[in-house]
């Protein structure tokens, strides 16, 4: 084992690093933004230079703390107090465990790589700079999302991400379906943060800490949660455990975040993103954080009991998920969206495997899932961009407009999206084919992608995770005689050959036969920037599988020596329970080597020959109606739509006239009506009586100067009587009055 | 002088007043009514000798032993005498400006 000569102590800068990890994307997003938006080559730059200074501090602390001991009893951490609530204060902080190594290993990776891509692939884009500073932004919310030592931060993040991916998925902005599907998948994923921010306010008020190593090491507080009652509205014991509902709670955020049923169907539209932004959703970000998340309370979920309503809830959803992914992605035609359904699957392998407690079998399919999608999404951009290229070809020479070839691009792009999908799609795989000569880079990586995805045998990651699973199911199901086992393993297996057989029909429609279209034809292979991201995650694609080869696998087992079950005992240490190491059993090793090589070799004879000769109809439509139900997507748009959307439209509609025009405004217009009368009659007051009566005062005063004008005529006579009469008053006054 | 005296001793004071008031408002009519700026002089001397009339009487009545009432009317001769001239001479200047004496047409003193 490679932790006998492990080290026992890291070196102290460690936990510096740890907060600086999340720091230079961010530190991009801003930079960008706010200064460097008008330059393209800056932009990207800035960008790429940012996650690799990520990268290397992550690699830094992760080759410092991968042959630990007891990294997961003792995780190197770094808090702070950040807000006073009440008695208690809130800390936030960093730290690494085995978990976290794990992430700190595959996401800086990734998301360098898609970087590199993205410069290559976005170079005709308009909107270079922003697309960047998002992407950073969403690198950066990821990185701080892995090395978050508390929920609150981790939803902090968790909700940048959203955020991010809303931004990036509504990035072709113009197109009307682009800001519809960010919009849908903000709201879906919206549902499940409501049920996860339920779950973090529980478990702060159950343990008064949201520190995952506060809470999940230590026995007192977990056994504190598995063994306190869970109290329902209005009192009412639901007749779970606490840990029980915090479990489902958080569930439903994984739920929204990782796509599963009922709340996958953002995910598929979120295809109408730039296509690195779907590897980064897909594999090294967003839908990544959900199980991760899911991970981290595994020991939470596990004290509810082996047979808790959390548990089967878990298993049934990730297992129908998964059933119900592989068998819409058989039956799409768009390249990126088969993808989409295929992580919408292989996301409910994960959350079914969790749900059977296959806790390391579930990260390590995680671990593996995510290079070999990002990979495949990778190479998907990668056949769009040849063939838009193609198209472009064709275009310009066809219509004699004369366009150097490529440079036209850079207006046409944007425009593209929005006027040539209507006549043509390049991200059909109708018209496709024949591209493995024309794109050799892309379509040996996008098989490597491809096999290890369908669990090609042995030299392929997606073989030794999927076995993993399998042989938990396995172990839990058919030989322990548990039902949910039983069903998640029957599932998985039927997934697991549906699996195999989409993705080679996937293969054999880009790649294979004759081209089918003038684009086809015509498509080229892309720019190196773009190719040699592919070919390192095809490298991770090929061998991360090796690093938890079970010891006694034949053959395998002794190859990896020492290094066998490392995944294993990694991050196993995160929980209080090392989770024992099952012995081989040959049994699931034949399923999964049947169910993966049965299902490509069902692919590959039912895409040959004439079917995959233009004009054709896809063999999977003779299936009809089940095609056609497949093909929609199992309805569950329709039913939402139906179900949710038109009620809730309705309900605004109605709310809007009866309420909103009917009394509210009546009220309004009454207040104004009332207002207008009280001050009709303020206005008649002050004419009537202030200006009357200063009216009078000032024409009385205008009488008396009139009539005293008068006196003064100027004729001595009138002053004379005047006098007269005065001095007849003044007799009057004196003789009479004054006695 | 006796003769003289003598035919005024049987008459009553109010005698002399009902005279002289008379004569006041004969003058004072005078002044107010005329339309003739010297016939207001006129009517301002006739209110004077009234005032005289009155002044003789109650002295003659009242206070025969103190010369103060004669040397009153003799004062108001004076008077009437340096008014009458200096009201002539204001008359002469007015006629020289306006062309008229009519008091009625004078009215520059509002101005």
């Amino acid at each position: 084992m490679l932790f006998a000569e492990a080290v026992t102590t890291a070196p102290s800068y460690l936990t510096t690093l740890l907060w600086l990890i999340p720091l230079p994307p961010i530190l991009a997003f801003a930079l960008i933004a706010l200064f460097f938006n008008r330059y393209r080559q800056t932009s990207s730059t800035i960008a790429v230079l940012s996650m690799i200074a990520s990268t290397v501090m992550a690699y830094i602390v992760f080759f410092n703390v991968w042959q630990l001991k007891d990294l997961g009893k003792a995780p190197i951490s770094s808090s702070i107090a950040w807000l006073p609530t009440g008695d208690t204060t809130l800390s936030i902080g960093v730290s690494v465990d085995p978990l976290s190594a794990t992430f700190l290993f595959m996401v800086p990776l990734a998301c360098t790589l898609i970087f590199i891509y993205s410069t290559g692939y976005m170079a005709s884009d308009p909107l270079y700079s922003r697309f960047f500073a998002y992407l950073s932004l969403f690198a950066g919310s990821m990185l701080g999302l892995v090395v978050s030592n508390n929920l609150l931060t981790l939803f902090v993040f968790w909700e940048l991400m959203g955020f991010c991916s809303y931004s990036l998925i509504g990035f072709f902005y113009r197109k009307p379906s682009a800001y519809k599907a960010a919009v849908k998948a903000f709201m879906t994923t919206r549902v499940g943060d409501m049920l996860l921010i339920l779950g973090m306010v529980y478990l702060y008020a159950q343990t008064g800490t949201l520190n995952f190593f506060d809470i999940m090491h230590s026995e007192e507080v977990l056994e504190l949660l598995g063994t306190t009652p869970a109290v329902g509205i209005f009192g009412t014991t639901l007749g779970l455990s606490a840990a029980a509902l915090i479990g489902l709670l958080v569930f439903g955020g994984v739920v929204g975040k990782s796509a599963q049923w009922p709340l996958h169907v953002w995910l598929p539209d979120a295809m109408e993103g730039p296509t690195p932004v779907s590897a980064m959703i897909h594999a090294a970000a967003m839908v990544s954080a959900g199980i991760f998340l899911l991970l981290r309370f595994f020991p939470i979920i596990e004290v509810s009991g082996e047979h808790s309503a959390t548990f089967t809830t878990i298993g049934l959803i990730g297992a129908f998920t998964a059933f119900m992914g592989a068998t819409i992605a058989v039956a799409q035609y768009d390249i990126k969206r088969v993808m989409a359904f295929s992580t919408i699957s292989q996301l409910g392998f994960m959350v079914a495997a969790v749900g059977i407690g296959a806790y390391v079998a579930a990260g390590f399919h995680l671990l593996t899932h995510a290079f070999f999608k990002a990979l495949l999404f990778l190479a998907s951009g990668s056949v769009i961009h040849g063939v838009e290229h193609g198209h472009h070809h064709v275009h310009a020479h066809g219509h004699g407009h004369g366009h150097a070839h490529g440079e036209p691009e850079a207006e046409a792009e944007h425009a593209d999206a929005e006027t040539h999908h209507e006549e043509f799609d390049p991200q059909d795989m109708r018209n496709m084919g024949g591209l493995r000569h024309k794109m050799p880079v892309t379509f040996w990586t996008f098989l490597i992608g491809g096999l290890a995805l369908a669990g090609f045998p042995f030299i392929t990651a997606g073989f030794w995770s999927k076995d993993e699973i399998f042989a938990d199911a396995y172990h839990h199901g058919i030989e322990g005689g548990d039902p949910l086992g039983t069903l998640v393993f029957i599932t998985l297996v039927v997934t697991a050959t549906l699996t195999a057989f989409y993705t080679m029909r996937q293969i054999k429609l880009v790649f294979f036969g004759k081209a089918r279209t003038e684009a086809a034809e015509h498509a080229s292979e892309s720019t190196p920037a773009m190719t040699f991201p592919l070919i390192v995650l095809a490298v991770f694609a090929l061998f991360i599988g090796f690093i938890n080869v079970p010891p006694d696998f034949p053959i395998f087992g002794s190859i990896v020596g020492s290094g066998a079950f490392y995944f294993k005992n990694l991050i196993g240490q995160y929980l209080i329970e090392k989770p024992e190491p099952l012995a081989f059993n040959i049994v699931p090793v034949l399923f999964s080597l049947g169910v993966a090589l049965g299902g490509l070799a069902l692919g590959w004879l039912v895409y040959s020959g004439r079917n995959l000769e233009a004009g054709v109809t896809d063999p999977v439509e003779r299936l009809g109606g089940l095609f056609r139900f497949l093909n929609r997507r199992w309805m569950w748009d329709e039913l939402y739509r139906a179900i949710f959307i038109n009620p809730m439209q309705w309900l605004a509609d109605n709310y809007t006239r009866i309420v909103d025009k009917g009394v509210i405004d009546a009220i309004l217009e009454g207040g104004w009506k009332a207002g207008a009368a009280i001050a009709g009659a303020f206005a008649a007051f002050d004419r009537v009586v202030i200006t009357g009566i200063s009216d009078a005062i000032g024409r009385g005063f205008r009488v008396v100067g009139d009539w005293g004008r008068e006196l003064q005529s100027g004729q001595v006579q009138n002053y004379l009587l005047s006098g007269l009469i005065m001095a007849l008053a003044i007799l009057v006054f004196f003789l009479f009055l004054f006695r | 002088m006796d003769l003289f005296a003598n035919a005024l001793n049987g008459i009553p004071l109010w005698w002399f007043l009902v005279v002289s008031a008379a004569l006041f408002c004969i003058g004072l009519y005078g002044v107010m009514a005329r339309k003739n700026a010297i016939a207001m002089l006129m009517g301002v001397e006739l209110m004077l000798n009234a005032v005289n009339i009155n002044l003789i009487a109650f002295w003659r009545f009242i206070a025969p032993n103190s010369p103060s009432g004669l040397a009153f009317a003799a004062f108001v001769f004076v008077i009437a005498a340096a008014e009458a001239a200096i009201g002539l001479a204001l008359i002469i200047s007015v006629y020289r400006s306006n062309q008229s004496i009519d008091p009625e047409k004078l009215d520059q003193m509002k101005l």
